[in-house]
């Protein structure tokens, strides 16, 4: 893990440019998480402080929301629908060949550090579940076979 | 140069539509083909995503569904004169599925450039905010009333009483706030709106905004559409540069400021209260009501809060006036709804129609039955708190109030269809699930009932004291239904006695009576 001194200025400047935005805690966290890849624990206590909050109001809001996350992910974030939809079209058995391959359980991150598998519920592509998204590209009509061949092209990718 | 439309929407992205758009592109650079890519909507028919179309001296001709590797042969073809090729469609707005709708609220959806203000304009947008400036907030309040629109978000509260409240309150500062959380499994209508025509939310917002005088606009946007977020961001900025938003809109002295808000994966903060917490920067828990946010809403001040679609369908009712769209659908549901067909289902996708057209017409003559080919047998409409039906209410009309008489909901128009080898208590469970897991927690009825009710079910599954269990399971969904603060904790129990209600086989009990 990181270490939070080199992270801070990063997270002052973020709670500086937000400074006068009415209702400004969840975007000052999105920012945080977009920048960093998450929100580091030690940068509770200089949100509380810049927001005039107790660092328990901090926390109860970070884990309050599903999409906030306290730890680093891999290098590719992988989400499968749960929901409804999907479930007519066989995400079960999706979900289960995704964790048997990757070899890891929902909010987990596999050893290499590429990937992390989270759950969600609905992406708004149900007419062509079941619905998967990594990083920010949703797929919709996810076999098991389409799965791995997403995986592959993504150890492909050296970005 | 000849127009070539691929879509942006998500879904067909999640086909390949970006890999389509590409080596087009590339084709044509190559091949010197004189074309002009246009990134549309959705025209709502997703099992032809990818679709290509293209504009001719005839009307724009479709093809689909298109992958990189058709495109060869599509230019052999000569596709970009409207010529046959095995993917031919004709002309798309002679296809069954399409051309029988009544395309109100998506009239531009599939048509237009989304973003580009001046195909805006040209396909008669703009001209609801052009009546509205004329006229005084009462009058614009009174079209709203007049037209019988209901709020397609959930609750079907009628939007024009909602306005009327927040015109009367007296306050400094008023607030538009859209609900765009769209959470519902099977719904996407808000998605293919906002990446599709973001200028018609951007209008209707802003005529809510002149009806009750309020100068600020939020759209809480669920942080899983992020090319809703970008379509959206584009489109305000337009509006910006070009005078419809901002000072002085359009000459006229108003003000309205509009800005994007994402949320962070919390199903329970399409809740208005909760959302309206969230916006404040809070933990997402539901607000005892009263006080309604129309009086004290968002920092405490007179709050509109409005579905996607609710907003969406104001400037074709300031367009035509509330007459034109009350005269779309049947009794106390008025105007249309856009219907979204997902899950087990052949032609899945978004079909915007009138009340009061079956179930079973949607389902067979229009999504051609289910995807698998096999019977259909439980369809669950309007969302995860929604009832599921079983074969015998497929020909209920799709309406609030016929809905409400068999115990179940439209609510915001998705249907979910399961064929017949669906396990109803594997659905019930899961519908405890996830009140467990997006339950706000502020009431113990919905926080700890959903708990129990995963254990019960499991038991009743499982053959321990079935009888016992099952009276259990009632007298708990019976607590949640009567004790609960929202309707999350309030209609989970929906999915799950209807499913243990009609399709008692599938938790080892005798089968029902027919
Ligand atoms: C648990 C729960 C989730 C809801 N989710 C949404 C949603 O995602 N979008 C929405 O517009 N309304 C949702 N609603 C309904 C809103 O509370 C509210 O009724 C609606 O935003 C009002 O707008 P309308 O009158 O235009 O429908 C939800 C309600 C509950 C109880
Ligand atoms: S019913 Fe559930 S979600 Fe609604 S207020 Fe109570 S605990 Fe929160
Ligand atoms: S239910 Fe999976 S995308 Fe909607």
């Amino acid at each position: 893990m990181q270490d939070y001194q080199s992270q801070k200025p990063i997270v002052l400047d973020i709670l500086a440019s937000h400074r006068t935005m009415p209702g400004n805690l969840l975007p000052i966290l999105h920012g945080i998480q977009d920048t960093l890849g998450y929100i580091p624990p030690a940068a509770v206590e200089d949100i509380a402080k810049d927001l005039s909050l107790s660092k328990a109001e901090v926390h109860g809001v970070i884990s309050f929301y599903h999409y906030f996350r306290t730890t680093p992910p891999g290098k590719h974030t992988i989400r499968i629908c749960r929901a409804e939809s999907c479930q007519a079209m066989n995400s079960k058995a999706l979900e289960q060949h995704a964790k048997q391959t990757l070899g890891i359980d929902f909010h987990q991150t596999t050893t290499d550090e590429q990937f992390s598998l989270e759950a969600v519920y609905c992406l708004g592509n149900c007419g062509c579940s079941p619905s998967i998204t990594i990083d920010d590209q949703v797929h919709g009509r996810v076999t098991p076979e389409k799965f791995d061949r997403l995986v592959a092209s993504c150890k492909g990718n050296k970005s | 140069m000849t127009r070539v439309f691929v879509s942006r929407d998500s879904t067909a992205l999640s086909l390949g539509a970006e890999q389509v758009a590409q080596s087009l592109q590339q084709l044509a650079d190559t091949k010197g083909l004189d074309i002009e890519i246009v990134r549309n909507g959705s025209r709502g028919m997703f099992w032809l995503e990818p679709l290509v179309e293209v504009e001719t001296s005839t009307g724009r001709v479709a093809y689909g569904p298109v992958q990189p590797e058709d495109l060869a042969t599509l230019v052999e073809a000569g596709f970009l004169d409207g010529k046959q090729h095995v993917l031919s469609l004709g002309n798309i707005e002679e296809h069954p599925f399409f051309k029988y709708q009544n395309r109100l609220t998506f009239a531009r959806v599939g048509l237009t450039d989304p973003v580009n203000l001046e195909d805006y304009l040209a396909h008669d947008g703009y001209r609801g905010l052009k009546n509205a400036l004329a006229l005084q907030p009462v009058d614009i309040v009174k079209h709203v009333t007049d037209s019988g629109l209901r709020g397609r978000g959930g609750a079907a509260f009628p939007t024009g009483i909602k306005w009327n409240t927040v015109m009367n309150a007296p306050a400094e500062q008023k607030y538009i706030v859209c609900n765009a959380d769209e959470g519902d499994s099977g719904t996407f209508s808000d998605r293919m709106i906002m990446e599709g025509d973001p200028f018609v939310l951007i209008e209707g917002m802003t005529i809510a905004g002149l009806a009750v005088g309020a100068t600020q606009g939020y759209i809480y946007l669920r942080i899983e559409y992020p090319h809703a977020k970008i379509a959206l961001n584009q489109a305000i900025e337009a509006a910006y540069q070009h005078g419809y938003l901002g000072e002085n809109i359009q000459g006229s002295g108003k003000t309205f400021h509009l800005e994007v808000r994402s949320g962070a994966g919390a199903y329970i903060c399409g809740e208005e209260t909760s959302l309206l917490e969230s916006l404040e920067g809070k933990r997402g828990l539901v607000r005892f009501k009263p006080p309604l946010p129309a009086i004290v809403g968002l920092f405490g001040k007179p709050t509109i809060v409005n579905n996607v679609i609710s907003l969406a369908s104001i400037p074709v009712i300031l367009d035509k006036g509330g007459e034109y769209y009350r005269d779309y659908g049947m009794g106390r549901s008025r105007g249309t709804l856009p219907l979204q067909l997902a899950g087990n289902i052949k032609h899945s996708g978004l079909f915007e129609a009138a009340f009061g057209m079956t179930l079973r017409e949607i389902l067979y003559d229009y999504g051609g039955g289910s995807a698998s080919g096999r019977p259909i047998r439980a369809v669950q409409v309007g969302g995860p708190l929604g009832a599921y039906l079983h074969e015998g209410q497929f020909d209920t009309p799709l309406d609030y109030e016929a809905f409400a008489a068999i115990a179940c909901v439209l609510g915001h128009g998705g249907i979910v269809v399961h064929d017949d080898t669906v396990n109803m208590s594997e659905m019930a469970r899961y519908a405890m699930e996830f009140c467990v897991e997006e339950s706000c927690g502020k009431c113990t009825p919905c926080r700890i009932g959903s708990t129990r009710g995963v254990e019960v079910i499991d038991r009743i599954v499982g053959n321990e004291q079935k009888q016992k269990n099952t009276e259990l399971l009632r007298d708990l969904c019976d607590t949640m239904l009567c004790g609960s603060l929202c309707a999350m904790g309030g209609m989970t129990p929906y999915p799950v006695l209807s499913a243990l209600n009609h399709f008692p086989e599938d938790f080892g009990l005798p089968t029902a009576k027919a």
